[in-house]
């Protein structure tokens, strides 16, 4: 099997899971105990939140554990808002957010909260004269995802963050598709919070963290034993974590490497569909994008049925169209790139990985003509 | 993840379509759908003696949109207009041995389609 769903999951790095083991039946204490074995958990524990903050830019004290990025996403925005809802009741984010925060952000509406959607335009790109026209008084939060998951375009997340500096305004930034995966520096980027999820890098699933700046204070979602500085109570996940910390540990290590790897992948793919298929465009900003993301659209032609075809072909891909998912509309990110519901229905994703290889690119270039002209003689809306 | 969703017989459909094409000089013609809502099909008959003696099909949509017109022109292949007239959705989901619940009402259409083929059929009959 091809696998470039990268950014839904990653596969476990045999050398994250050789560091997790141990702590599942022999290293097993729990972290908050004092004799040795909850001190050996404790000391990993430490070890890894040293490891991710040290791929951000962040200082340890300012990494809090939890259950992965949507939990990461709700803490970050729900936290601010029930924190400073004497202060405010706006929110400022996109309209092509993750569910995590999209979601959440509609949940705080009902709860009395106002929220402004940033458009995008046709690039995928947030502006930054649009944040600032958006700003308000009573503006508490702006919440900007660093680089989009379905399209993979990269945020000016820099230039936010520094409007909401000038303006005293908390800046989060969900950050799941990019740390790891190109340079992520939250002093660099203005950021106050930062959503992490390990899976995406190669980690377990189930665990993720969120950086909380110094001096950014959230009202915490869950009650209880005090853990993680009583902001998210409950025994650590001492396994996952440390899957984190080893992840985060080898991205710092080959960030550079992999970046560039994996860039050259991706426009080998890039150039050799585009340049053999006509009617074929790519979505999104071409440069301001991951480094693994290419994301088609194919005229005449569905996205589900190009994804089985692909997949029985050995490829596993994904769309973001609405036949994949339980929705039956488009996705809202390639509706907010101002597509035609006709276009966005043939949308494919492809996000690639570090073991991925040239042949792959090849033999899935090769796939991807063969399936688009398979369904484009079954389809009455192409008539070539 | 989607190829679980699916029958083998749904697959088997999608993967091998029977009857795909036009048929230029067509006795009926039906289209249905919309592909802002991601589907669209058109089947085209020729009747002879009361009698659907050829059928094609082109669809733009999902797998399973794809798989049920591939199904019905099984179905309704050699059978009288009356007989190709009774067959409904249900029976097409339930001769692919099932689909999911989420695509039983927006890609199931392949019965309508036929329907609208044999209505232009009998327009065009009583138009001669």
């Amino acid at each position: 099997m091809i696998y470039l769903d990268h950014s839904a999951t990653s596969p476990v790095n045999p050398e994250v899971l050789k560091a997790m083991k141990p702590f599942f039946s022999q290293e097993f204490g729990n972290a908050s105990t004092i004799y040795s074995l909850g001190r050996t958990a404790r000391q990993a524990m430490e070890a890894a939140r040293e490891n991710v903050a040290v791929l951000i830019g962040a200082s340890p004290q300012e990494i809090i554990f939890t259950s992965g990025g949507t939990e990461s996403d709700n803490m970050a925005i729900k936290g601010i808002a029930y924190k400073w809802k004497a202060k405010g009741k706006h929110i400022i984010t996109s309209a092509i957010e993750h569910p995590a925060v999209d979601e959440t952000c509609r949940y705080m509406e009902k709860q009395g909260f106002e929220v402004t959607y940033l458009p995008v335009y046709e690039e995928g790109l947030v502006r930054v004269e649009d944040v600032k026209a958006a700003i308000r008084e009573d503006t508490i939060l702006i919440s900007i995802m660093h680089a989009n998951n379905e399209i993979g375009t990269i945020q000016p997340v820099a230039e936010i963050g520094e409007i909401a500096r000038e303006k005293g305004i908390i800046f989060h930034t969900d950050a799941v598709q990019t740390v790891g995966k190109i340079p992520v520096d939250v002093e660099k980027l203005n950021i106050d919070l930062l959503s992490i999820s390990a899976h995406k890098l190669y980690g377990p699933k189930g665990v993720g963290a969120l950086y909380v700046k110094k001096g950014v204070f959230l009202e915490p979602l869950i009650h209880g034993g005090g853990h993680e500085r009583a902001l998210r109570p409950g025994t650590e996940n001492i396994p996952g974590i440390v899957g984190l910390g080893k992840a985060c540990e080898i991205a710092y290590k080959n960030l550079e490497k992999d970046q560039e790897y994996t860039t050259q992948l991706r426009n080998q793919l890039i150039e050799g569909v585009l340049g053999g298929l006509e009617e074929s465009y790519l979505n999104g900003d071409p440069d301001k994008r991951l480094p693994n993301n290419a994301h088609f659209r194919f005229s005449g032609i569905e996205g589900e049925s190009l994804v089985l075809h692909l997949d029985a072909r050995g490829i596993a891909a994904s769309t973001g169209s609405a036949c994949s998912s339980k929705k039956l509309e488009p996705s809202h990110v390639l509706m907010a790139l101002g597509l035609e519901k006709v276009e966005a229905h043939g949308s494919l994703r492809l996000s690639l990985g570090t073991e991925n290889t040239p042949e792959d690119i090849e033999y899935t270039i090769k796939s991807i003509k063969e399936a688009v002209n398979t369904l484009r003689n079954l389809s009455p809306l192409w008539n070539q | 993840m989607v190829k679980k969703m699916y029958t083998e017989k749904v697959m088997d459909h999608f993967s091998n379509p029977r009857n795909v094409g036009e048929i230029p000089d067509a006795d009926g013609e039906g289209t249905v759908g919309n592909p802002t809502c991601g589907d669209l099909m058109t089947i085209y008959i020729k009747v002879k003696d009361n009698v659907i003696e050829d059928i094609k099909f082109k669809t733009f949509g999902c797998g399973a949109a794809i798989a049920t017109s591939s199904m019905v022109t099984e179905m309704a292949m050699g059978k009288t207009i009356e007989e190709a007239l009774k067959i409904t959705r249900d029976d097409v989901a339930d001769a692919l041995e099932g689909l999911p619940p989420v695509k039983m009402h927006c890609s199931n259409l392949a019965a309508d389609a036929l329907e609208a083929a044999i209505e232009d059929y009998k327009k065009k009959q009583k138009e001669k």
